[in-house]
């Protein structure tokens, strides 16, 4: 057993947050405000080779694995949980792709995916169809040699921006469930288009949509895996995307302790700095201890899926524990930071609202709480 | 285009502290960088390879390990990585570091451009570079904030307090950056990935140079630091009063004519 990361791993912890500094940080606060998709750091993500982990470097990816994804994901979130969650969500879609995709479609776009500086989304959701994943209502039916989709998917990152996005819809609805498949959908492809743009609390730079498909027509090659196991690519898809959530709440909840252990140095009341106040450095042991323990959990996670073990049980548990102390830690960091904190001048109420979404997409708490249970339950 | 670009791994300054008795750095756990300079060096040489194709090999004295700047110049795209290591070769100054990479260079041979950074930030000499020059006796071009190569010659926009030089030069020559040329690249995932799979960093000891012992490590070094001590800050500040702006800058003047300043 070794609790530390290899030293490849240590170097891209490193670069990553420099790359973090100097490239997110300081678009951090004004993308909150203007929502828009930081495309010029997308790019140069995938000129890193961020957007390529994962994917094999056959592919056009960067190699690597799990553990360098979540470590990137982290750093990236420490500075803007906006531009960490593209990342992370962005992700998704080569996963599946690799796993169950064509030798066509792996060829075709993974490449664009990995380094090629091209944005993918992943639509499962629907208006009725949240957490109850089973409900999707979206159909794509087989009319010769193209699937005609119809249906509406809401609540999805980036699908606005997205050059290819893999769609969840019922090839046999009479099968319900069993009759659910995955299918590529690219941009600008007839039928589909874009509707409700999302206003929302935070990670307010990775846009959330509504797709409409209305006769959209796609060739029946863009099918991935086969038909009537769309369900089964949903639910592992996100058993890998949890570690990426995970990941985001760690590094907005690194970032608001080290924010509130600066600020409690530098801030003097009653003629001391607030370093002085044990009620205050309580919080900071309960923060400290908090994150720790969630940082061990992600990479636990990740290490179990990279070296093919079981670990779905325990990425929905990182997932729950990492978007809680999310959560707890930013709220006790801009509790710290008084009314600073409730300021847009300070970097907290922005790390707040965002940390709110980690307990609620790709799973919401409850449900991570369900999934764990069974696990553990048998 | 065949490049070597002399690095040198220093500890973090931003995050260093000195002890005050002794006037030394406090390096416990302070994090090691490449030197700020020799990154921009390493762009120049990748950025020519970039464009003309080539080999860059990075080059740097140190201990142990100084291995890890040097992975981290091959995760950023150099080809080869050499490290001079020795317990000879502790105590260099100038003189005897420059003697050294002069030495490793000429083992390497073959090359066109030599690239270091203007200076380290733990020493500030800017001493290295131009004496590696004096050594290989080749032609020299400190602080470059530009450079193109044409043909077998090199254009290089030389940055001064007094204004920009345009100088062109024959290969071999020797170059050194400063952070005006250019804005070095990240390491790359693959990259970072692939210096760790390999240990492809070699390890030259003195008995892989041919050197003359009297000219390094301590005993070779002419250099001599008798006392380091920090500086007392002084905050001596003069607040110049007044009705008007008018006033203070008359007052201002006065001083500085005072001061003979102006
Ligand atoms: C900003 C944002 C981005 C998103 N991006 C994407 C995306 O890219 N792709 C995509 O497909 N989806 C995306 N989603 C959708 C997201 O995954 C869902 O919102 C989430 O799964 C919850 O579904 P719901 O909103 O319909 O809530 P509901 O399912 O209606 O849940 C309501 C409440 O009931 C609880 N609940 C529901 N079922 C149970 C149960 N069985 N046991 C206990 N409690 C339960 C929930 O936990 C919650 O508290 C995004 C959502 C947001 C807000």
């Amino acid at each position: 057993m070794n609790f530390k990361l290899s030293d490849a791993h240590a170097m891209l912890q490193k670069v990553a947050r420099e790359f973090a500094e100097k490239e997110v940080a300081p678009l951090a606060a004004e993308l909150d405000l203007t929502g828009e998709f930081p495309r010029e750091t997308f790019e140069k993500m995938a000129k890193c080779g961020f957007t390529g982990i994962g994917t094999p470097i056959e592919y056009g990816g960067s190699g690597a694995d799990d553990l360098a994804k979540a470590v990137v994901v982290t750093e990236i979130a420490r500075k803007c949980a906006a531009t960490a969650a593209t990342l992370s969500i962005h992700s998704i879609f080569p996963s599946v792709i690799m796993k169950f995709g064509t030798e066509e479609q792996k060829a075709k776009y993974l490449p664009l995916c990995a380094d090629g500086g091209k944005l993918s989304a992943f639509a499962l959701t629907e208006p009725n169809a949240g957490s109850d994943a089973g409900a999707v209502k979206t159909m794509a039916i087989l009319e010769g040699d193209e699937y005609v989709l119809n249906g509406t998917k809401c609540f999805i990152s980036g699908g606005g921006q997205a050059e290819y996005l893999i769609i969840f819809a019922l090839t046999d609805p009479a099968k319900g469930l069993k009759g659910l498949s995955a299918i590529i959908v690219e941009r600008g492809t007839p039928g589909f288009s874009i509707g409700k743009i999302e206003e929302k609390m935070g990670i307010r730079a990775s846009e959330t949509v509504e797709l409409i498909f209305d006769n959209c027509r796609v060739p029946k090659e863009n099918l991935v895996g086969k038909e009537g196991k769309g369900f089964n690519i949903a639910m592992t898809a996100l058993d890998g995307a949890r570690i990426g959530v995970a990941a985001q709440a760690l590094g907005i909840a690194e970032e608001a302790l080290d924010e509130a252990v600066k600020y409690m140095k530098e801030r003097v009341q009653f003629g001391k700095p607030l370093t002085a106040l044990q009620g205050l450095n309580w919080y900071i042991a309960e923060m400290a201890t908090k994150v720790e323990a969630a940082k061990w959990m992600v990479y636990n996670a990740a290490f179990l899926k990279q070296s093919g073990q079981p670990f779905t049980k325990e990425a929905a548990m990182a997932k729950l524990y990492a978007s809680e102390t999310a959560m707890f830690v930013t709220n006790l960091s801009l509790q710290i930071h008084g009314g600073y904190g409730y300021m847009k001048d300070y970097p907290l109420e922005r790390m707040l609202r965002d940390a709110k979404i980690t307990e609620i997409y790709e799973g919401t708490s409850e449900i991570h709480k369900v999934v764990i249970a069974r696990a553990v339950l048998g | 285009m065949k490049i070597i670009v002399c690095v040198k791994q220093v500890p973090d300054t931003n995050e260093v502290r000195i002890n005050q008795e002794t006037g030394t750095l406090i390096r416990d756990g302070v994090p090691s960088i490449i030197n700020p300079d020799d990154k921009n060096a390493i762009e120049g040489a990748l950025a020519l390879k970039d464009i003309h194709g080539g080999h860059v090999t990075v080059l740097s004295m140190g201990p142990p390990q100084a291995k890890e700047a040097l992975k981290e110049a091959l995760a950023m795209g150099a080809d080869e990585a050499v490290l001079l290591s020795d317990r000879a070769f502790a105590g260099s100054d100038t003189w005897a570091t420059s003697t050294i990479l002069a030495a490793a260079i000429e083992a390497i041979g073959g090359y066109d451009i030599i690239f270091c950074g203007r200076q380290a930030i733990d020493g500030d000499t800017a001493q290295v570079g131009p004496e590696t020059a004096e050594f290989l006796n080749i032609p020299q071009v400190t602080y470059a904030k530009h450079i193109k190569a044409v043909g077998d010659r090199v254009q290089i926009t030389r940055y001064t307090e007094y204004g920009d030089y345009v100088i062109e030069a024959k290969m071999p020559l020797l170059l050194t950056a400063i952070k005006e040329l250019n804005e070095p690249r990240f390491p790359s995932v693959r990259g970072i990935f692939k210096a760790y799979s390999t240990d492809d960093v070699k390890v030259w000891t003195l008995d892989d140079l041919k050197i003359d012992m009297t000219q390094i490590g301590l005993k070779g070094s002419p250099t001599n630091v008798f006392r380091s001590f920090v500086p007392v800050k002084e905050k001596n500040s003069l607040i110049i009063e007044g009705q008007n702006g008018k006033e203070k800058a008359a007052a201002l003047i006065n001083k500085l004519t005072d001061l003979k300043l102006v």
